[in-house]
Order: C-alpha cells, then sequence, then structure tokens
C-alpha cells in the first residue's frame, strides 16, 4: 500500500511503513500547531503536509522503526486530536509522514490511470488522508468482541443482549478494556446515526446485520430448538464482523456516537429504528422517493473515473450475488451430506449387529463409527462454508449497495449544485428584466437574491467536489480492504477444508486394518 | 454459452459417462463370476453359449404378456410366501436361517437405501464445488485488482477438488452402495429359495396327510404313495441343496463385504490424500503471493 507512495529503491512495504512514522514523529508538532490555528477548511491544513513532504523527503534515509517509537508517535496525535472538533479529527490525527506527492499522487494498490487526471488539491488531501488511514491501519489497536448473547425479558418483548467488550490502547477511550450491553436495536441505532452524518458526504458506512422478524419471534417465543439457537449465534458474528468493520475506518472510529455506543453502559433506547414506527415508515417514503429521483436524474458525468468505478460495482454485485447462491447450495448440500451420513452409520450398526460372522460384524460396526465421525466432519465443514464463506460475501453484497449509495448521494449532490446554478440564472434575467423597467426596489431585490444564489452555486460546487474526493478516498480504502478481506478468509476457508481432509485420512487408515482382518 | 463453459460440460459428462460405465461393468462382471463360480451353474449350456458364442446374440427382450405373467407369478408368490411362512421348520439350521435372512435383508434394505442418499448428497457437493469454481472464474477475470490472479488460482483449485469429490462419490457408489445394493438381492434371492424350500415342506406334509387319509380310506393309495415319495424327494433333495447355497452365501458375502469394504478404504483414502496435496499446494502459492 505504501508502495506506491515510496520512490522505487524501497521494495519492502512494511519498514517504509515505520520509517515514514519516524519521519513524522519529528515534524508533527509543527504540523499540528499549523493545523489548530487554521481550523476553518481543510485546504490551508494542506500546505504544511506539503512542506513536510518537502523536509522529509532529505530525512528519508531514519529508518529501523521500533514498536515504542510507533506507540509513542500515535499517543501524541490521539492527543491533539481529542481537543478538535469531529471534522477536524480526520485531519489532525494524521501523521504527517513524506506525502511524497512529487510521485504517484494516488496511492491506491492498483496503481489507475485515470489517477493523473486529479487536480492539485485533491492529491495533498488524499495522500494526507491516506498516511492517516494508514498509520492508523499499522497502529490499529483495537480489538472488539461480540458474545455471550443472552435473553432479557419474557414474551413478547424479550430481546437478546449481547456483549461489547473492546481491548484498546488508543488513548481517546477513557479505559482500555472495557465492556457493554447491548441489543440488536442498538446496533441499528448506532448505524443510522453514522449514515445519517457521514453518507451523503460520501463516506462509505458499513450497513449493519438485517432484521428478521421470522428468527426473532422464534427466539422470543421461548423455542430452545437448534434452528434459534443457529440464528442467534449468526446475528452475534454478524454484529461482531459489523462493529470490527466499522472501527476499521478511521473516520468513523473518531466519531463520538460510536465511542458512547463502544463506551458508555446507559444508551437511549433507538426507538426509530423500529420498522413500524413513524421514522421507519419516513425511511420507506424516503427509498422510494430516491428510486424516482435516481431515474429522472440524468448527470453529465465530466469524470469518467467515476462511470467506470461504478461499472465496476455493477459487475462486481453481479458476480458477488452468483457466487453467493452457489455457496448456499454448497452449505446446504453438505448439511444434508452430513444428515445422510449419520443415518448411514446407524444403519451400517444395525446390519453389523444382525450380521453373524463376528469378524464381518465388527468390521462393519467399525464402519459405522467411521461415518459418525466423518458426519461431524461434514457438519464442522458445513459451518466454515456458511460462517466463512458464505458470510463474508452476503456481507460484501450489503457493503457494495452501500458503496452505490454513496455514488447516488453524488448525484444528488451534483443536481443541488445544477439546480442551484439553474436558479441564479433565472435570477440573473429577473435582475435584468427589473433593470429595463426599471423599478429600483426590486433590482435590490433581485441582487440580493442574486448574491444569496451564488453562495449557494459557489456552496454547492465546494460540495460535489468534497464529495468526489472522498469518494475516491473511499472507494479506494474500500478495495484495499475488499483484497484483504477476501484473500485472508478464502485462506482460512482453505486451511478449514485442509483440516478435514487430514481428519478424513486419519479415519480411514484407522479403518483399513479393520477391514482387512476381516478373515 | 462460452467455450470455456462448454468444454467445461463435455469433460463433466464425459467423466460422469465413465463412472456409470465403471458401475455398470463392474455389476455385469460380478454376476458372471458368481454363475460361473457355482458348481452347477457353470455346466449349464446357456452359459456356455453367451460366453462363447462370438456374433450377436439376438435376445428378445419380455414382451407384454410375458411381463403381465410376471406380475401375477409374483403377486401369487407372496400371497404363498405369507401362508407358508406360517409354517415351523424342524430342521435347526434352517429355521435359524429364516430368521437371520428375513432381519438381514431388512437392514440391507434400509443400509442400501441411506447409502444411496448419501453418495447423491456427496455428488451434490461436488457439483456445487463446480459451480463456485466458474464464478471465482468469472470473478477474476473481470477483476482489475491484483486479487484477481488469487480469484484465478482459487478456481482452479475448485475445479481439481471437484473432480476428486465427484470421483470420491462414485468410488462410494462403486463399492458401497452397489455392494448394499447386490446383497439387497441376494438376500432376496436366498429368502426365495427358502419360501421354495418351505413349499416343498408343505408339498410333503400335505403328500404325508393325503396319503393318511387314502390310507384310512383305502383307496387311491398308490397314488398317494407315489406323490408322498415324490414331495419327500423333492424336499429332500431341496434341503440339501439349500444348505449348500446357504452356506455358500455366507463365505460369499464375508469374502465380498471384505474385498469391497477395504477397497472402499484404500480408495477415500488416496482421494483424501490427493485432495490434500492439491489444497497445501493451492495454499502455499496463495500464501507466497501476498
Amino acid at each position: 500500500m505504501a508502495a506506491e507512495r515510496e520512490p522505487p529503491p524501497l521494495g519492502d512495504v512494511k519498514p517504509t511503513d515505520f520509517e515514514e512514522l519516524e519521519d513524522g514523529e519529528d515534524l508533527f508538532t509543527s504540523t499540528v500547531s499549523t493545523l489548530e490555528s487554521s481550523p476553518s477548511s481543510p485546504e490551508p491544513a494542506s500546505l504544511p503536509a506539503e512542506d513536510i513532504s518537502a523536509n522529509s523527503n532529505g530525512s528519508k534515509p531514519v529508518e529501523v522503526m521500533l514498536d515504542d517509537d510507533r506507540e509513542d508517535l500515535f499517543a501524541e496525535a490521539t492527543e491533539e486530536v481529542s481537543l478538535d472538533s469531529p471534522e477536524r479529527e480526520p485531519i489532525v490525527s494524521s501523521e504527517p509522514s513524506p506525502a511524497v506527492t512529487p510521485v504517484t499522487p494516488t496511492a491506491l494498490i492498483a496503481p489507475r490511470i485515470e489517477s493523473k487526471s486529479i487536480s492539485a488539491p485533491v492529491i495533498f488531501d488524499r495522500s494526507r488522508e491516506e498516511i492517516e488511514e494508514e498509520a492508523n491501519g499499522d497502529i490499529f489497536d483495537i480489538e472488539i468482541g461480540v458474545s455471550d448473547p443472552e435473553k432479557v425479558g419474557d414474551g413478547m418483548n424479550a430481546y437478546m443482549a449481547y456483549r461489547v467488550t473492546t481491548k484498546t490502547s488508543l488513548s481517546m477511550f477513557s479505559k482500555s478494556e472495557f465492556s457493554v450491553k447491548r441489543r440488536f436495536s442498538d446496533f441499528l441505532g448506532l448505524h443510522s446515526k453514522l449514515a445519517s452524518k457521514y453518507l451523503h458526504v460520501g463516506y462509505i458506512v458499513p450497513p449493519a446485520p438485517e432484521k428478521s422478524i421470522v428468527g426473532m419471534t422464534k427466539v422470543k417465543v421461548g423455542k430452545e430448538d437448534s434452528s434459534s439457537t443457529e440464528f442467534v449465534e449468526k446475528r452475534r458474528a454478524a454484529l461482531e464482523r459489523y462493529l470490527q468493520r466499522t472501527v476499521k475506518h478511521p473516520t468513523l472510529l473518531q466519531d463520538p456516537d460510536l465511542r458512547q455506543f463502544l463506551e458508555s453502559s446507559e444508551l437511549p433506547r433507538a426507538v426509530n429504528t423500529q420498522a413500524l414506527s413513524g421514522a421507519g415508515i419516513l425511511r420507506m417514503v424516503n427509498k422510494a422517493a430516491d428510486a424516482v429521483n435516481k431515474m429522472t436524474i440524468k448527470m453529465n458525468e465530466s469524470d469518467a473515473w467515476f462511470e467506470e468505478k461504478q461499472q465496476q460495482f455493477e459487475n462486481l454485485d453481479q458476480q458477488l450475488r452468483k457466487l453467493h447462491a452457489s455457496v448456499e447450495a454448497l452449505v446446504c448440500h453438505r448439511k444434508e451430506l452430513s444428515a445422510n451420513t449419520a443415518a448411514f452409520a446407524k444403519s451400517a450398526a444395525m446390519l453389523g449387529n444382525s450380521e453373524d460372522h463376528t469378524a464381518l460384524s465388527r468390521a462393519l460396526s467399525q464402519l459405522a463409527e467411521v461415518e459418525e465421525k466423518i458426519d461431524q466432519l461434514h457438519q464442522e465443514q458445513a459451518f466454515a462454508d456458511f460462517y466463512m464463506f458464505s458470510e463474508l460475501l452476503s456481507d460484501y453484497i450489503r457493503l457494495i449497495a452501500a458503496v452505490k449509495g454513496v455514488f447516488d448521494h453524488r448525484m444528488k449532490c451534483w443536481q443541488k449544485w445544477e439546480d442551484a446554478q439553474i436558479t441564479l440564472l433565472k435570477k440573473r434575467e429577473t435582475e435584468a428584466k427589473m433593470m429595463v423597467a426599471n423599478k429600483p426596489d426590486k433590482i435590490q431585490q433581485a441582487k440580493n437574491e442574486i448574491r444569496e444564489w451564488e453562495a449557494k452555486v459557489q456552496q454547492g460546487e465546494r460540495d460535489f467536489e468534497q464529495i468526489s474526493k472522498t469518494i475516491r478516498k473511499e472507494v479506494g480504502r474500500f478495495e484495499k480492504e475488499r483484497v484483504k478481506d477476501f484473500k485472508s478468509v478464502i485462506i482460512k476457508y482453505l486451511e478449514s477444508l485442509v483440516q478435514t481432509q487430514q481428519q478424513l485420512i486419519k479415519y480411514w487408515e484407522a479403518f483399513l486394518p479393520e477391514a482387512k482382518a476381516i478373515a | 454459452m462460452t467455450k470455456e463453459e462448454f468444454t467445461k460440460m463435455k469433460q463433466e459428462l464425459e467423466a460422469e459417462y465413465l463412472a456409470i460405465f465403471k458401475k455398470t461393468v463392474a455389476m455385469h462382471e460380478v454376476f458372471l463370476c458368481r454363475v460361473a463360480a457355482h458348481p452347477i451353474l457353470r455346466k449349464d449350456l446357456n452359459f456356455h453359449v453367451f460366453l462363447e458364442y462370438n456374433q450377436d446374440l439376438s435376445v428378445r427382450g419380455k414382451n407384454k404378456k410375458e411381463k403381465l405373467e410376471d406380475f401375477f407369478k409374483n403377486m401369487v408368490k407372496s400371497a404363498d410366501g405369507v401362508i407358508v411362512s406360517g409354517v415351523k421348520d424342524v430342521d435347526d439350521f434352517f429355521e435359524h436361517e429364516r430368521t437371520f435372512l428375513l432381519e438381514y435383508h431388512n437392514r440391507v434394505k434400509d443400509a442400501s437405501a441411506k447409502s444411496d442418499r448419501m453418495t447423491r448428497s456427496h455428488k451434490s457437493a461436488a457439483d456445487d464445488y463446480n459451480r463456485i469454481g466458474s464464478s471465482l472464474y468469472a470473478l477474476g477475470t473481470q477483476d482489475s485488482t491484483d486479487i484477481c490472479k488469487f480469484f484465478l488460482k482459487v478456481s482452479e483449485l475448485f475445479d481439481k477438488t471437484r473432480k476428486i469429490e465427484a470421483r470420491v462419490s462414485a468410488d462410494e457408489d462403486l463399492k458401497l452402495s452397489d455392494l448394499l445394493k447386490y446383497y439387497l438381492r441376494e438376500s432376496q434371492a436366498a429368502k426365495d429359495l427358502l419360501y421354495r424350500r418351505s413349499r416343498a415342506l408343505v408339498d410333503y406334509e400335505n403328500a404325508n396327510k393325503a396319503l393318511d387319509k387314502a390310507r384310512a380310506k383305502n383307496k387311491d393309495v398308490l397314488q398317494a404313495e407315489t406323490s408322498q415319495q415324490l414331495c419327500c424327494q423333492k424336499f429332500e433333495r431341496i434341503s440339501e441343496s439349500a444348505k449348500q447355497e446357504l452356506i455358500d452365501f455366507k463365505t460369499r458375502r464375508v469374502a465380498a463385504f471384505r474385498k469391497n469394504l477395504v477397497e472402499l478404504a484404500e480408495l477415500e483414502l488416496k482421494h483424501a490424500k490427493g485432495n490434500l496435496q492439491l489444497l497445501q499446494n493451492c495454499l502455499a502459492v496463495l500464501n507466497g503471493d501476498t
């Protein structure tokens, strides 16, 4: 990841990361002070980064990153962070490591052609943000676990409470290890808060697990069968993954709502996540309105990058859905196989009992035992299939929906800008008309309106630029995460397959001499 | 359908055909060996003609009339079987064999059905691997990040693994399911033999009763006597050969189970080792890349 930002001689990724941070250590204080002095807009902040890049290019040779140095560095960063407002945090917390802007401006995993077309301000912002996220990625020191689902209450008002445990060394949290009890609607509430704050500015907020009326009703009613325990386990794992993904996002990690969610023992009940509440219905209406708008907005895409990306995500979505369907079928068949193997094992045992030749009878009983063990194996493999592979795919299908949502927000933003421009034009025409008709009071009014709309147009343009910038960065991050995620999960899955085969070998090797012993 | 999908499907069909062919051939072989090993059947002229005649044997399949005849014969036989099975046998050996066979037959039927279901699920799981492989391949070719190589490698792995899994399922089918199916029919044939013997016994006893009645009435005594003699001979002959056959049945059964179970275990081992090798190679390559 850092490779693109480093000059070619530094091949290996890890050392360079540390190296950058090492450099940053010296220059950090100066940067922070500059940043703090100009809290209003991100633009000035980019300049210090540029300075630092110039300086640090010279101090590149500093090598040997030690763990303690790294921690200290980050500690410094976080201290500064707490003084600033939430929006500023992403900027401040970034390590002002050598942006290396002269090299490749867009540090995505795969160097893209479109990156070269980016305008200057974007480069600095992005590199700064990337450094920050990369720094966070290296010093990523927060572990979240969701465990101990327990049923609280009774009857239809019952719900499952999950224990959310956080282990961290980030100093923005008051303790290094703490846990709270949360219920499912709390998670949904967190997601809706984050979404309302960040989605429309272009951040990809990880989607929360889906509601399931059937599943929850079974749990509420109190059926203690395997399907309800499976449901609870599935949900617990999904909530854990959801939180882990959310904290991996550097911007979201700084959000006070998230911190409150993780830390505070009492959380106000998120009522408007209920499907039939007022907020729920409002959400549904909005969704419908959005769908209609999407069809009517015709955007002039000036940037081919976005068009290409959207197409890519469409394709990816389709492929993932197909793959997901196949994997689900595999899970289903493996469960079937496990059940059938168990049935066969019992049947073989009975056959062995009724067989009157002793050696054969013993061999058949052995066969029954082997098959029973294999059935267990198949069941475990089915679980692995599901929890590793299938859930990963469904998570990503939902994430891509979130990404598409972000692209749609950008379109809406553009639409607002366009509308502002059109209104401005109209106002100008009105002014011209007034000039001709020579009505002084109306002219003044028209001038006021023009000024107002000019400001709006400027704001619209700025917003649009900002959202485009953020989206590019987010998409880059998303791609990186996706690659990492897929690789690690698939490798884990393959390892589970390896284990299964090894066990199979053991079992059959134990059986073979028994079979040979039949006289 | 793209060219790759087409070649893939062609390979799949070929593999399936090969598996079915192997299975059918094995069944035929077992049947012929069985006939050849039997001291009396091996001398049958039909058998010799079957083995030696090097031109086309024009065998006519059963026409409708014959099929209907068979159906009625079966009905009658099963009804009769119920009547006859009520008769208690004098000979311990045959009594034991009867109870044994009844139980054994039922359990083999159960085991055979379950084994069939198991091999079928195995096969559908292997088919799923195939679909996953092609989806991964599509993902790999369409993706532009460096994960595309990763996907292509995993897709390749799934294709190969799938072939092995399909072979496992086919071998299980061959060694286990077919064995059980065969013994299902064999035990049914043994039961039929016992039925015939019981039938002969009943006839013998009836003939005895008829002879006694004739002697009491003192008419048709000679006729009754000859028929009783005939029945007696038939019964004794059938008892002798039945005993021999049932003993043979047991030895054959033990030998066949041993052979098939050993082969099953060896094949399962071979495939599991192959699978393991494949997975480990792939993991080594993938871990080396990342």
